[in-house]
């Protein structure tokens, strides 16, 4: 599935802003992460639905884009998160970043990889429980 | 088919144009001296018509500069009776004295028939629709594009600058096929056909752009033609020598033909004021020739170009300049470096992920002069990879070094947050404070 890249200036009020917008519709906020340098950061949304809240982003003038990440259940504990990241690193794949946000009694892992096409390989040999947007809704 | 609004002074052979830059010059010398400017500096300097008998005399003559015009502000340099003016002009002023030029009928009618040549030379025509996006008033690009639009014989619609959905309307009601535009202002209007849903280059009949009024570069008129699907054509003029149609690019789209039946063209050393050699840059120097009621003699434009010494295969005997570098009081120094905003432009504009505003802005931090270059990203970039993101503002620090030879803070930013304007685009800042 997608999620939400939004290009965030440092400046002071901008995130505020940008979630306002969210706030004013339909919109679920599930999962969001802030990654930052000294001029900018990167805000990343997971919501109930991508591509109106990319379309709303766009229509409020805010710089956004939709990127592919991978999101994958697991049982809320230590050794199951790590039992699924240890897949990954078997079959050789590099995670760029990952996040996690809860579902259920359930937590999710969102990855990000440069390589989507050997991770999903991966997510059906090992029978991992892969999660699509209408999951989330 | 070659085809020219005047034939013979468009083509004339060089030594007999140059023949009747000397008749002109004579005469310009004799009308000047009405003027009470130019009857003390010609006295002081003992010089007169007298003085001309072949072009190279004219270097015996001193220069005039914006200061002399401020200082006989306003009627210091007319050389007609004020009866006989018909028109004047005035500059905004915003950095001195305002400076004052004056026009008798023929004047007019010879500058109309100056800028009909212009637009006859790009393939405008009586059937064209030409829409003038200038500011009227007492800027020169509106009634000089107006008068030579209408010489020309096109319909022209003064819409006059700012309002981007009025202009696009009338774009899209009159079947406009020109416009005369502000290089900033044309990718602004860009911008706002995409938000009204608006296909340009489908849903228009616009073929024909006259860019000017500020330096741009090739990479901007590029982007200027791809964005619109037309043809933008570099046009150059100046207050001081009436404004619009001093020079102009040909369908070349290599340089600008500058009207030599109606100036003496001069580069030379900004320093030693001495000729540069062709095809190298210096300060562009013009005297009008066929103007009565303000000649100007040896106008030192502050505007630094080059000629092109390469005949042009559009048969223009006309010399060409390079498209201009920018005003020598645009040019910023920093850390003893000589820097044009337009070289900054020309690098940016080559990134497909960078938008087309950007801001520079120079401050003292501790004891160094330290430039700031803010740049819009495009629309269509993806946001999602910080790798990305940081290689991008490396490559344009680097090239940007390359260019200017110093290193600038390079800060990208979100599309639609540097100031955007409807008029000339204010991309500069310096905050510097003098010691």
């Amino acid at each position: 599935m997608n999620q939400i890249s939004i290009f965030l200036e440092n400046k002071y009020g901008r995130l505020n802003e940008i979630l306002s917008f969210l706030a004013a519709s339909k919109v679920r906020v599930i999962a969001a992460t802030v990654a930052d340098t000294s001029d900018y950061g990167i805000l990343r949304l997971i919501t109930s639905n991508q591509q109106e809240t990319y379309s709303l982003l766009k229509e409020n003038g805010v710089s956004a884009s939709l990127s592919p990440v991978l999101v994958i259940a697991t049982a809320p504990d230590t050794a199951s998160f790590a039992e699924t990241i240890a897949h990954f690193t078997k079959a050789g794949i590099d995670i760029d970043y990952m996040y996690c946000f809860s579902l259920g009694e359930k937590v999710a892992i969102v990855l990000r990889t440069k390589n989507t096409d050997a991770a999903h390989d991966v997510v059906r040999k090992n029978g991992l429980d892969y999660i699509d947007e209408s999951d989330l809704i | 088919m070659k085809e020219y609004w005047q034939k013979d002074l468009e083509t004339m052979h060089r030594s007999d144009l140059e023949k009747l830059q000397t008749e002109r010059l004579k005469k310009t010398i004799e009308q000047a001296s009405n003027a009470p400017f130019y009857k003390k500096v010609f006295a002081e300097n003992n010089l007169s018509a007298d003085s001309i008998t072949s072009l190279a005399d004219l270097q015996r003559f001193p220069f005039t500069t914006k200061n002399d015009l401020r200082e006989y502000y306003p009627f210091g340099l007319s050389a007609v009776p004020l009866k006989e003016v018909v028109r004047l002009h005035s500059s905004s002023g915003t950095t001195g004295n305002p400076t004052v030029v004056l026009h008798t009928q023929r004047d007019l009618d010879e500058w109309a028939n100056q800028v009909a040549r212009c637009m006859y030379m790009v393939g405008l025509r009586d059937t064209d629709v030409f829409q003038n996006t200038s500011g009227y008033g007492m800027f020169t690009g509106g009634l000089g594009f107006q008068y030579g639009a209408e010489r020309l014989g096109a319909m022209t619609v003064p819409a006059a600058a700012g309002n981007s959905r009025r202009q696009i309307k009338f774009i899209m009601d009159f079947g406009t096929t020109a416009l005369h535009i502000l290089p900033s202002y044309a990718t602004r209007l860009a911008e706002v056909f995409q938000e009204l849903g608006i296909d340009v280059k489908k849903d228009t009949q616009l073929t024909t752009f006259c860019i000017g009024a500020e330096p741009h570069s090739e990479e901007q008129r590029k982007r200027i033609e791809q964005l619109l699907g037309v043809k933008a054509y570099n046009c150059f003029g100046m207050s001081e020598m009436n404004g619009p149609g001093v020079a102009f690019e040909c369908k070349e789209q290599n340089g600008l033909h500058i009207w030599e039946d109606y100036v003496i063209v001069e580069i030379l050393d900004p320093d030693t004021l001495q000729p540069m050699p062709d095809g190298e840059v210096g300060e562009l120097v013009l005297t009008t020739i066929n103007r009565e009621a303000m000649p100007l003699i040896r106008y030192r434009t502050r505007d630094l170009t080059c000629f092109i010494t390469e005949p042009c295969p559009c048969g223009r005997t006309h010399r060409k300049i390079a498209r201009l570098k920018g005003r020598s009081d645009d040019m910023m120094i920093v850390k003893g470096v000589n820097i044009f905003p337009i070289q900054i432009e020309k690098i940016l504009m080559n990134f497909k992920d960078l938008g087309m505003n950007y801001f520079i802005t120079i401050d003292t931090i501790g004891n160094n002069d330290e430039m700031t270059v803010e740049v819009e990203l495009s629309e269509d970039i993806q946001i999602d990879d910080y790798a990305r993101l940081q290689s991008l503002s490396r490559e344009i620090t680097r090239q940007l070094k390359d260019e200017i030879l110093l290193t600038p803070n390079v800060k990208l930013v979100e599309k639609g947050t540097l100031p955007q304007s409807e008029g000339k685009a204010v991309r500069v800042k310096d905050l510097r404070k003098l010691i």
